[in-house]
Formats: C-alpha cells, structure tokens, sequence
C-alpha cells in the first residue's frame, strides 16, 4: 500500500447551536398547544 | 438510510402523537447538520443561531398543527426551512446593512449626528438675518437678481426674461451684488460662519 506523506486532516469540530436555543426549542414545544376549530389555527402558550 | 429516514418518520409520529422526547431526538440527531448548514450561508454564530431557532419554531408549528405531510423527507424539509429564512435573512440585511463592531471597525465611525446642536442653530439663524440685512443694503437691481438666484434658484436666463435685461446684464449685477456684499462684510468685520 502506498505510503502517505500528507498529514490526515483533523477532523472539524462538529458545530452545534446553543444548549440554551435548544433547550428554550423543547419548553417552546411544551408549551404551545394548536387548536384547529372550522379551519383556523389557534396557537395557545402557556406560560 | 432507509433506517434513518424511517426512524425521523416515526420520530415525527410519535411527536405529532404527543411525545415531547421525540423532538429532543430529532433535533440532537440533526443539529449539526442544520446549524453548519446555516453557518455555511451565514458565518454568524448569533445569526446561525438564530436561523436556527426560527427554523425549528415553524417546525413546531407545522407539526402540532398537523399540516405536515412529507414523512420520510424530514431532513430536507427542515433544510428547505432554513433555506428560506437564510433568503429572508439576506432580504433584509439588503434593506438594512448590518455592523458590526470590531478592533478595527467602531460602529461611531459611522454612527454621528450630523444635525447641528442648539447653539450652532442660534448661530446659522443669526447668519441668516445678517445676510438678509445686508442685502437689504444693495442696489434694487443688484439685489433682485441675488434674490432671484440664491434664494428663489432660478438661472440667469430666466432671471434675463423676467427683468428684461440681457443674461450678461443680469450677470453682471450678480457679480455687483457678491462685490458689495463682500465688501460690506470686510468693512463691518461681520462673522458670517457658523
């Protein structure tokens, strides 16, 4: 096998958003409850 | 990969159904691709974020009200998403630049009030009278044609027509008028600057 004179590469850190974006993602969802009554959308959040 | 897109199509049941773990899943599963995706666009960590967020905001919304409808194509619905708010990001960054301050570029560099302050207001509004006195000093041919010019803007071809001299008469009479004037200022030592 030929032998390799490059150096490898590091491997890019993996990018992710902010624990609290994600976090605040999962209470958002929690929270919000969809109504549809005669084909409207009511979006309710509770606190 | 049928795996993954059948497991994304169940995750996504499942949260429709009322499991609220099953988002934690999708989004750990698919945060990076989603964040580096909109990174990729927007070398902004906070506008990244952002997107981000906004993205899976109208992923919640869609979900909970039912209105989705692509199983199996969760990813790129998501990317589709983000795309979009990347187009409206780059929309209204047009309309409205943004800056941002760094060691070598101070947002007051370009941020000033050009307007001028209360005593410079005084100052110019004196000026002003000042000049109108003084032009009340002038000659009334010299002065109607200064008046015509400077502050009712009109060429001297109009001001010619309508005083019924020749356009080198009426630009002589300028030239008259800028004279006295000047000289009246030198005389008096009047400090017309603001």
């Amino acid at each position: 096998m030929a032998k390799l004179y490059s150096k490898r590469a590091s491997a890019l850190p993996l990018m992710k958003p902010k624990k609290e974006i994600v976090s605040f993602l999962l209470s958002y969802s929690k929270a919000l409850t969809v109504l549809k009554i005669d084909n409207r959308c009511y979006e309710i959040v509770s606190n | 990969m049928v795996n993954i897109q059948l497991n994304d199509a169940l995750l996504v049941k499942e949260y429709v159904s009322g499991n609220e773990d099953a988002l934690a899943k999708l989004i750990k599963r698919h945060e990076s691709k989603i964040y580096g995706f909109i990174y990729s666009k927007i070398p902004d960590r906070d506008i990244t974020n952002d997107i981000f967020q906004d993205t899976f905001i109208k992923v919640i919304n869609t979900l909970k009200s039912n209105s989705y409808n692509e199983e199996g194509k969760f990813l790129p619905w998501v990317m589709r998403i983000a795309h979009n708010l990347i187009v409206d990001h780059f929309r209204k960054s047009k309309k409205m630049p943004l800056y941002r301050e760094t060691e070598e570029f101070s947002i007051f560099s370009i941020m000033s009030d050009d307007s001028l302050s209360i005593e410079n207001k005084i100052i110019a509004d004196q000026v002003q009278i000042d000049i109108k006195k003084i032009i009340e000093e002038l000659p009334a041919d010299q002065k109607e044609v200064l008046i015509m010019r400077m502050y009712q803007d009109m060429s001297f071809k109009e001001i010619s027509e309508i005083t019924g001299v020749s356009i080198n008469t009426a630009l002589g009479r300028m030239r008259y008028a800028l004279l006295n004037l000047r000289k009246v200022i030198d005389k008096h030592q009047i400090v017309l600057t603001t």
